[in-house]
């Protein structure tokens, strides 16, 4: 099969990888060392490889590398480090969110999707954002309490805006 | 978050500074920012990828098996085949019936030769320069099968005439319990109630599949990097690829779920074989399918209660059968059939009874440890016989559990005493409170509650003479160390001893680095199954810290000219307590002195070459093998009392069962960290409400039905309510400061209170797990429907 080059901005840096027609985003971005998304089902069963792609969350494994030539991409290490973690990042920590992890990144990149055109969102609409991403450990009860927690913590350094 | 705490009783440490507060685990923000490396994370210079040939039948003679082709594709290092194996045949380290000579033919083989067993089994191993060209040399392997008849339901296999999955019958293991006088028994009953519940088989499905890397060193040790919940298999692997135990080496990584799924070997000796053949780092990554074909399920049983009761609830006898299917292998099917058996009756006072358990061999995916192991599919029937049992006298079912419910100082099923608290009967009026009203039923929709009451054991088998070890120091700025070699499977196992050890040695838990997880540089710590690892590594690492702090108090009383008795840690500092008596070799009364900095201490035990640093090993009671013919003696360290419930609503035209409310409450003697502990609570019961609901491996003669998330669905965030986790502290358990095992126990009484509400809301019962729309529809029609 033909390589062809394309180019991808991902947490801020350009990339121009070589990619086969029929390589995943989530294949090309673990290469990459992004290996911050997750690969748990390979046909968009679950959830772990959510990334976002100019700005909407989708699952890497359902795109293939080329559609997303030219993409701006953010995984969940782009949101936040542990010396300077995203909000919704230190509201997982603090509410218990976080079991085994591994869902953990897709679920953050999910809840942010949500949080960015809903700044304060309901439970239901909390569970509908995240009904793609699946989670083994908690029963979503504490994974919801940190997307609420994040929401009020944000919109209180926000002074309320929206 | 709602939590009631009961009360808090005495320890010998206090007050508690750190242990029982909400505080961030210290592996949360690592996992939260994507920093944390997993399994499949990791790449090296010069690595291969593996991939594993697996079989396509699920009973079969191999006739022929050629790797020529796969072999010649350019860019494959080795195709290794049972031949290449050293010693031929291999086996990983499965037991046999436990109390008797093992079992012939009991252990599985690392690589199937003449015959495959189930659907899936591995018969060859790749590894080549690329993954996509491991793949494409699994296609040029060329395999020739002939039929070999299989069975595929337990209760077939168990017939004379079955054909045999191996020798020398079917039959993997078999306990008993006689007790009393059962026939007296059901002579003084004025009523017997008999029924049959079954369940299927049930994937972990942990969203990391299993991966790892391997690669040989300097000294010619095989390192593997694993996600395992069992870092000590470096012993069989070793055994298995000839060589010495010192020269394997895991190093488990953090486990991306596991729930008993990665407590038997998974990856390791495959990628043992190929590096050891290659002499290069190799990588294996499971598929999701290859998941679900190639790793244990939990067992299907099914289980008939005969029970005699009198008409005030009283149990006078309890016939139970069991039979479990234990697939194609036995794996730990000896075990797991056990602690069925030995929770059989429940939490109940059962003077009269008789158990006969069977696990049986099948064509099936094999079976082995899941969160529960066997007291989960035991508590799906007894809690579902009480309902039943309530219904035939007309009772309330708490009424029939009251009058039955073992107490502190009572014998269960097998003779042990009970010796921690059973707090059933509050924890099932503190579930059912929480529910609140009722909500009203609709046109077809039907409402219905159910609960359960439950035990669970903590902590291994104790003829396995369970130990643990955990290494505590303190650096020269106060900065604490633990070093133990507990697998992490995700629900703050290394966590809980930090905070341990930041408690004891009075300092923040951001303060304490742990080392966990390697089977060579952490001390052994034993495996993160049974729900053992609070228990038995948090003791250790009690024990530990308490060394490193009488050693720093011994000095700092030095400093201060006082007893050690005097004087407390507590935010990184060394103080005298407010209730010590100051006074001079001359009588007169000092100024209290200003407090010790931690690491000024430190500095001083280390220049007066004082141990800062300390290994403690903590065991288990250690006890002798029971009779499988007649069990009876102690089993188990101690057990958690649990009850679930919830509220259905139950659609009679669509058959939809839909979760309304849902409460645990169990006593967990004492929470190290109550944010996990709720963790447990709502992430086991959410396990357990996929097994009535929508959970199920389906087999069709022995061929894989459910290969993918996409056909095995377990709950999603829609799926769920939030469950309200209650914790209650009777502060009576073995584990540290009084603490009670929660990993397992939080499962296992979801499953059967979801079951009770649906029989609740349709006044007929499902008894066959899961509760499918299809499954409400065939009893709500047999009920005649109204």
């Amino acid at each position: 099969m033909k390589e062809t080059t394309i180019t991808l901005t991902i947490n801020g840096r350009t990339h121009e990888p070589a990619v086969q027609p029929n390589e995943t985003l989530l294949q090309v971005l673990r290469k990459l060392g992004y290996t911050d998304v997750k690969s748990g089902c390979e046909k968009g069963d679950c959830g772990a490889c959510a990334v976002l792609l100019d700005g909407d969350a989708v699952n890497s494994c359902l795109v293939l590398a080329r559609q997303a030539d030219g993409g701006e991409v953010v995984t969940n290490s782009g949101l936040g480090t542990l010396d300077d973690p995203h909000p919704l990042q230190e509201a997982f920590a603090d509410a218990g969110a976080v079991q085994c992890g591994f869902c953990t990144p897709g679920m953050i990149v999910s809840a942010k999707a949500l949080l960015d055109r809903n700044p304060n969102p309901t439970e239901e609409e909390i569970r509908e954002a995240i009904a793609g991403n699946l989670c083994r450990c908690t029963g979503y009860a504490q994974i919801v309490d940190a997307v609420q927690l994040a929401a009020q913590r944000m919109s209180a350094k926000t002074g309320g805006e929206s | 978050m709602t939590q009631h705490v009961k009360s808090l009783p005495e320890t010998d440490v206090k007050p508690l500074r750190q242990v029982g507060r909400p505080l961030r685990r210290v592996d949360a923000l690592g996992k939260a920012t994507g920093t944390t490396a997993y399994a499949a994370d990791f790449e090296m210079p010069q690595m291969l990828h593996a991939k594993v040939f697996r079989s396509r039948k699920p009973s079969a003679r191999i006739v022929d098996l050629d790797v020529s082709r796969a072999e010649a594709l350019e860019g494959v290092a080795c195709v290794l085949t049972a031949e290449d194996l050293p010693g031929g045949q291999l086996a990983t380290d499965m037991p046999g019936q436990t109390g008797r000579e093992e079992r012939k033919g009991s252990k599985a083989p690392v690589l199937a030769s003449d015959r495959v067993r189930y659907l899936g089994e591995p018969i060859a191993l790749v590894a080549a320069e690329t993954l996509e060209i491991a793949e494409e040399a699994l296609d040029l392997i060329d395999v020739e099968y002939e039929p070999f008849p299989g069975v595929f339901d337990p209760l077939e296999a168990m017939k004379p005439d079955a054909p045999v999955v191996y020798e020398p019958d079917n039959i993997v293991a078999s306990w008993r319990i006689r007790k009393g006088d059962v026939e007296a028994g059901f002579a003084e009953a004025d009523k017997i109630v008999e029924n049959t519940f079954t369940m299927p088989f049930i994937d972990h499905a942990y969203l990391e599949p299993e991966a790892g890397v391997a690669w040989m060193d300097d000294q010619n040790v095989i390192n593997i990097r694993v996600c395992t919940q069992v870092v000590e298999h470096f012993r069989s692997i070793a055994a298995a690829v000839g060589v010495p135990h010192n020269k394997v080496h895991v190093r488990g990584t953090m486990i991306g779920g596991g729930f008993g799924g990665k407590e038997d070997i998974t990856v390791e000796i495959f990628l043992a074989l190929l590096t050891k053949t290659t002499r290069r780092p190799v990588k294996l990554v499971y598929t999701r399918e290859e998941s679900i074909l190639g790793h244990s399920k939990r067992h299907p049983f099914i289980i008939t209660h005969r029970t005699g009761v009198k008409n005030d609830g009283k149990i006078t006898a309890a016939e139970i059968e069991m039979v479990a299917n234990a697939g194609a292998y036995p794996y730990l099917s000896p075990y797991v059939s056990l602690y069925a058996t030995v929770t059989s009756c429940g939490p109940y006072k059962v003077d009269n009874l008789k158990v006969d358990t069977k696990a049986v061999a099948t064509n099936n995916p094999f079976t082995s440890a899941f969160r529960g192991f066997g007291g989960a599919q035991a508590a799906v029937a007894y809690e579902q016989q009480m309902d039943e049992i309530a219904k035939v006298l007309s009772m309330d079912p708490l009424d029939v559990r009251r009058a039955n419910f073992l107490e502190t100082g009572d014998e269960n099923a097998i003779g042990q005493t009970i010796e921690s608290a059973v707090w059933l009967e509050e924890e099932a009026n503190r579930a059912l409170d929480a529910l609140g009203e009722r909500t009203p039923e609709t046109g077809s929709i039907k409402v219905g509650r159910g609960f359960a009451t439950t035990m669970q054991s903590y902590g291994r088998i104790m003829w396995f003479h369970d130990t643990s070890r955990s290494w505590v120091g303190i650096e020269q700025d106060g900065s604490v160390v633990v070093r133990c070699g507990v697998p992490d499977l995700g629900a703050g196992q290394a966590s809980s001893l930090c905070q341990i050890a930041a408690e004891v040695l009075g300092v923040p838990m951001d303060d304490v680095t742990v080392y966990y997880s390697d089977s060579a540089l952490t001390p052994l710590a034993g495996t993160t199954t049974a729900t053992r690892q609070l228990y038995m590594s948090g003791n250790a690492t009690l024990k530990a810290s308490g060394m490193v702090r009488d050693v720093l108090l011994e000095r700092a009383a030095a400093y201060f000219d006082v007893d050690p008795g005097d004087l407390d840690i507590a935010d990184r500092e060394v103080f005298v307590t407010g209730s010590a008596q100051l006074r001079d070799s001359d009588s007169r009364t000092r100024l209290r002195p200003d407090p010790l900095p931690l690491g000024d201490l430190a500095k001083m035990c280390a220049a007066d070459g004082m141990k800062l640093q300390h290994l403690a090993l903590f065991t288990a009671p250690f006890t002798d093998q029971l009779d499988p013919e007649n069990l009876r003696g102690d089993l188990f360290p101690d057990f958690t009392f649990s009850a679930h419930a919830v509220e259905v609503a139950v659609d009679t035209e669509t058959g939809e069962v839909t979760l309304l409310k849902s409460v645990g409450c169990h006593d967990v003697g004492r929470a190290i960290n109550p944010t996990a502990v709720v963790g447990q609570i709502q992430g086991g019961s959410a396990q357990g409400i996929g097994w009535a609901l929508m959970e199920e491996v389906q087999v069709n003669e022995g061929y894989m039905m459910t290969p993918s998330y996409s056909e095995y669905l377990i709950p999603t965030a829609k799926d769920l309510p939030k469950t309200e986790a209650i914790i209650l502290e009777s502060g009576t358990g073995v584990g540290p400061l009084g603490a009670k095992g929660i990993g397992e126990p939080s499962l296992t009484p979801a499953a059967p209170a979801v079951a009770n509400a649906v029989a609740d809301a349709l006044g007929v019962r499902v008894a066959d797990l899961p509760i499918t729309p299809e499954r409400v529809l065939e009893a709500w029609e047999r009920k005649g429907g109204e």
